[in-house]
């Protein structure tokens, strides 16, 4: 069962911040909706430095990202 | 290809060469004919750009800066050409209003943004570093409050043609620079004849500075702000390195051009009372960090289709106003007949410093939302 987390319409840090609880609290995997793209690359830095996997899909203009272990 | 670029940016190295360029651009808009210690100052130019539209009276401080038009329509030439202009609003713009207005009064209090304090140390100004140091304790105090839940609610996408009110507004300032109309006797427009507002480099060089500026900040986030909040709040060193290599090439800018001045008083453009650069800077680092941005990144974002930055931008060029008709701004250090004599603020400097705090922390404190 994957945990969500709706970050559009957010600005930073508040995307980063939302993954970094869950992350914390160790829900993977973790499926991060996100709106623009410095939300993206911000999530797949922190969570690529957290020595986590994301993948990720764009679909009109919004980025779905998988944060897995 | 464009991928490519975009990863370039994104990383260290991205960040670090696009410090260095403003760290090259910064001493050299000196060079050419800006105001000392003061190639590039987001909050000194809106502040001017105010003055010139008549908004406050410091005759010595009126000029459309260039720079700030660049900054924007550099920003909107990069999102549009990368995808990545949307129009975007909605998120609390009232409140991003009155920060700006109190970032730009501590600003004032300072004299400089971020990019200043930065230009300023580069050039050999102390007094700059215990504005940085108030700066950090104000970004600080807003992590405390991002931590405990502060937020200013999401925004929305909504109409192009909100996102295209800044980059036209921007549009709107470079015809009134390049045609100088005479609204009235005497002005509006005004362009001082005498202290900062009238030393500038040529027009085209500082608008195609702020053009090259704006294109790389928006490509790799430059913020100056966010160079300390991502410190403190995530650990992350990624734009803190890119505002590290700005005043590194600065200064070895500034070392080859002749304009490093070593000094702790009577440096230009800038007053040695340390508690009033500390507090001043606290209040602006503060009011950036409740607003997300540095005023930089605010102008990046706001070419790029943010109308809650737009709002903010605005608030600080009122802020500007406000500052300068209630003279709230701090004074330079002045040489008289051979004494130095401190400069700083006004009483009522320090009342609206004191003001902006308590509205600051009220809104910090009243914007949190309980998490799970």
């Amino acid at each position: 069962m994957s945990t969500a987390i709706d970050t559009r319409g957010l600005s930073c840090p508040q995307p980063v911040m939302m993954v970094q609880q869950a992350i914390e609290k160790g829900s993977f995997p973790l499926e991060v909706l996100a709106d623009t793209v410095t939300a993206r690359e911000n999530i797949v830095r922190f969570a690529e430095r957290k020595g986590l996997k994301v993948q990720v899909t764009e679909q009109e203009d919004e980025f779905t990202l998988v944060i897995s272990k | 290809m464009r991928e490519k670029i975009s990863k370039f940016f994104a990383s260290y190295w991205g960040i670090i060469l696009v410090g260095a360029i403003i760290g090259i651009l910064g001493p050299v808009l000196q060079y050419l004919g800006n105001p000392p210690n003061m190639g590039i100052c987001v909050a000194c130019f809106e502040r001017d750009i105010a003055g010139a539209l008549g908004l406050h009276r410091a005759g010595v401080v009126q000029y459309i800066r260039p720079e700030i038009i660049g900054f924007v329509l550099g920003s909107t030439v990069a999102a549009l050409l990368f995808r990545e202009f949307k129009a975007r609003a909605g998120s609390a713009p009232i409140v991003r209003f009155v920060l700006g207005v109190f970032a730009m009064i501590g600003a004032l209090v300072f004299l400089g943004c971020p990019w200043r304090a930065g230009f300023r140390l580069a050039g050999g100004d102390m007094t700059a570093l215990v504005g940085i140091l108030g700066l950090v304790g104000g970004i600080w105090i807003g992590v405390a409050f991002l931590r405990s839940g502060f937020n200013l609610g999401p925004s929305k996408k909504t109409y192009p043609a909100v996102g295209w009110i800044m980059p036209i507004m921007m549009v709107g300032l470079l015809l009134l620079l390049i045609f100088r109309p005479v609204f009235s006797e005497g002005g509006p427009i005004f362009f001082s004849e005498s202290g900062p507002g009238s030393m500038a480099a040529p027009i085209l060089i500082s608008l195609g500075a702020g053009l090259l500026i704006g294109f790389l900040a928006q490509r790799s986030r430059f913020c100056t702000m966010g160079a300390v909040r991502d410190v403190i709040l995530l650990r992350d060193y990624r734009l803190l390195s890119g505002v590290v290599a700005l005043v590194v090439v600065a200064t070895v800018t500034n070392l080859a051009l002749g304009q490093f001045k070593f000094g702790f008083a009577g440096m230009p453009i800038a007053h040695s009372n340390i508690l009033w650069n500390i507090l001043g800077m606290v209040l602006a680092g503060l009011a950036y960090a409740l607003a997300g941005g540095c005023p930089g990144r605010q102008l990046f974002l706001a070419g790029e289709g943010n109308g809650d930055s737009a709002i903010f931008v605005l608030g600080m060029i009122t802020g500007a106003a406000i500052s300068h008709n209630f003279n709230l701004a701090g004074k330079a250090d002045a040489m008289v007949d051979g004494v130095l004599q401190v400069g700083g603020i006004s009483q009522y400097g320090m009342i609206a410093v004191g003001i902006g705090l308590v509205a600051c922390l009220v809104i910090g404190f009243t914007m949190r939302q309980k998490t799970a």
